[in-house]
């Protein structure tokens, strides 16, 4: 077993924390939450302290925050219905665009590799991708898709494809239809049997992990058309499949989860407290794959763990929010 | 919130006595667990959104559909609707909901369900219920706050304010 080693308790949100998003040269992070803020954390020797706050984006939670993959724009989604960005073109963070549209709750916010797109979902069942163009904003596509409430978006980590996790209790794979740039549902991943809360793709973008008020994980394959095992793929388009269910290890809705780019590291957030990591087995075959918990910590917070990310940058390094108002900063090693 | 009631004539069921307080409760040095019956007790004087009526008075709550384990830091309640097809099923919920998220110690993790069998939408209103996000945005409409803050509110004894004026 690995262990986890708490480094650091940012205290400074007012109500529950719903996210943190580490800064992509994972030297500072953002986190956002009931209290209508964006809060931006930093190192100043030898702790970490909070550089920024912005305030009066949002006029009620702001749900999620991403940063893009430049770092000098930050997304932000809100109940309120918007998606603000904020840049430092004056030298200071600050809300030069708001993105309306959705009829009510935006969910998520995530950004494309290339930062050229902008991806956001709401409880009004709707996926919107946005086009970013000299910091102006505009709607490429509205997807209808989904059936309910659509909780998390994120984009593929080197091509412009979108995966989507819903209250539907499926997760759903986005692309854009060279011949008549309409953006449409190509794979719709259906196993977990309540909502589907989060998302993460490995490095390679041929892999999905998702996670599941039915308190599992489940790990889904990509298979081209043409693949080796032969699996079918109509239409041409690549086929998913669930080839991992991790069960038995959560006690309650697990409410996010993110796969590392450099460790291959799996982490969950989870309802009971408890962060959880997950290794995949060294003799695991990629068509039936095979996952054992490395690292359990109980009570990381002493109420519901709503997100966590590792540094993108520093391996190990992991940042945790919770409904008990804080951010944890953590370190992993084997 | 519909113009005409639902369930124009509900059945009434006959209140439990009030709390004896003992000498063991008052003992400030004895550890004193929460139990199902203060559970109960937070949750039996909610208002009925449709009728003058606690959901006591209604069997909506019941103590015995109470369960609670301290140490896990457990509270589930199940709730009756009175009519199988009770549209104020997911306000009763929340209403119970938030008096126990407002009353009890932030360790403890609340499910609310309806009781298995007597609703038609049962697994709809128990999603929703449980979904933490749903109702963090549900609670910040004021309308439906002040709704739920309506049936939550106590009603005062009448003769303890006129005792005072």
């Amino acid at each position: 077993m690995g262990t986890l080693e708490l480094k650091q308790t940012l205290s400074g949100h007012r109500g529950r924390v719903w996210n943190v998003c580490w800064h992509p040269k994972g030297t500072c992070i953002a986190s956002c939450g009931e209290d209508k803020t964006v809060i931006i954390w930093g190192p100043q020797e030898p702790k970490w302290v909070t550089k920024t706050i912005l305030t009066e984006g949002h006029t009620r939670t702001i749900r999620e925050i991403a940063w893009s993959p430049c770092g000098n724009y930050i997304a932000s989604a809100s109940f309120d219905a918007t998606t603000a960005v904020w840049d430092k073109k004056s030298g200071q963070f600050e809300c030069n665009a708001t993105l309306e549209g959705h009829e009510n709750e935006v969910k998520s916010v995530s950004w494309s590799r290339s930062g050229q797109l902008l991806a956001t979902c709401s409880r009004d069942k709707s996926v919107w991708i946005w086009e970013v163009n000299d910091d102006e904003y505009e709607c490429a596509a509205v997807i209808n898709a989904h059936t309910q409430d659509v909780k998390k978006v994120r984009w593929h980590p080197n091509e412009e494809i979108l995966a989507s996790a819903s209250y539907d209790n499926t997760a759903k794979i986005f692309k854009e239809d060279a011949a008549d740039n309409d953006w449409s549902c190509v794979a719709t991943l259906s196993s977990h049997t309540s909502t589907v809360w989060s998302l993460t793709w490995d490095k390679t973008g041929t892999r999905i992990a998702t996670c599941s008020d039915d308190q599992t994980v489940k790990i889904w394959q990509e298979y081209k058309p043409g693949n080796e095992p032969g699996i079918v793929t109509p239409n041409n388009e690549p086929t998913w499949k669930c080839v991992c269910t991790i069960s038995g290890y959560h006690t309650r809705a697990i409410y996010d989860i993110d796969w590392c780019k450099t460790t291959g590291l799996l982490v969950t957030a989870c309802g009971d407290d408890i962060i959880r990591i997950f290794k995949e087995d060294s003799d695991s075959d990629p068509h039936q794959s095979s996952f054992t918990m490395v690292c359990s910590m109980e009570t990381a917070h002493t109420q519901d763990v709503n997100c966590v990310q590792w540094n993108p940058t520093v391996p190990g390094q992991l940042a945790s929010a919770s409904d008990d108002g804080l951010v944890k900063i953590w370190f992993y090693s084997e | 919130m519909g113009d005409a009631l639902e369930n124009i004539n509900p059945k009434l069921y006959k209140k439990i006595d009030e709390r004896q307080v003992t000498a063991k409760d008052e003992d400030e040095d004895i550890a004193d667990e929460f139990d199902e019956r203060e559970i109960f007790d937070l949750i039996r004087n909610i208002n009925d959104p449709e009728h003058p009526l606690t959901l006591e008075e209604l069997n909506v709550v019941e103590q015995s559909l109470i369960e609670i384990d301290n140490k896990a830091n457990r509270v589930h309640v199940q709730f009756t609707p009175t009519i199988p097809h009770c549209s104020m099923a997911t306000l009763i919920g929340l209403s119970i909901r938030v008096q126990l998220l407002r009353a009890l110690p932030s360790r403890f993790k609340v499910n609310v369900e309806i009781t298995p069998g007597t609703h038609t939408s049962e697994a709809a209103v128990n999603k929703q219920l449980a979904d933490k996000e749903r109702v963090a945005a549900a609670l910040e409409n004021s309308h439906l706050l002040e709704v739920i803050n309506q049936c939550i509110g106590m009603k005062y004894i009448t003769s303890d304010i006129s005792g005072n004026v």
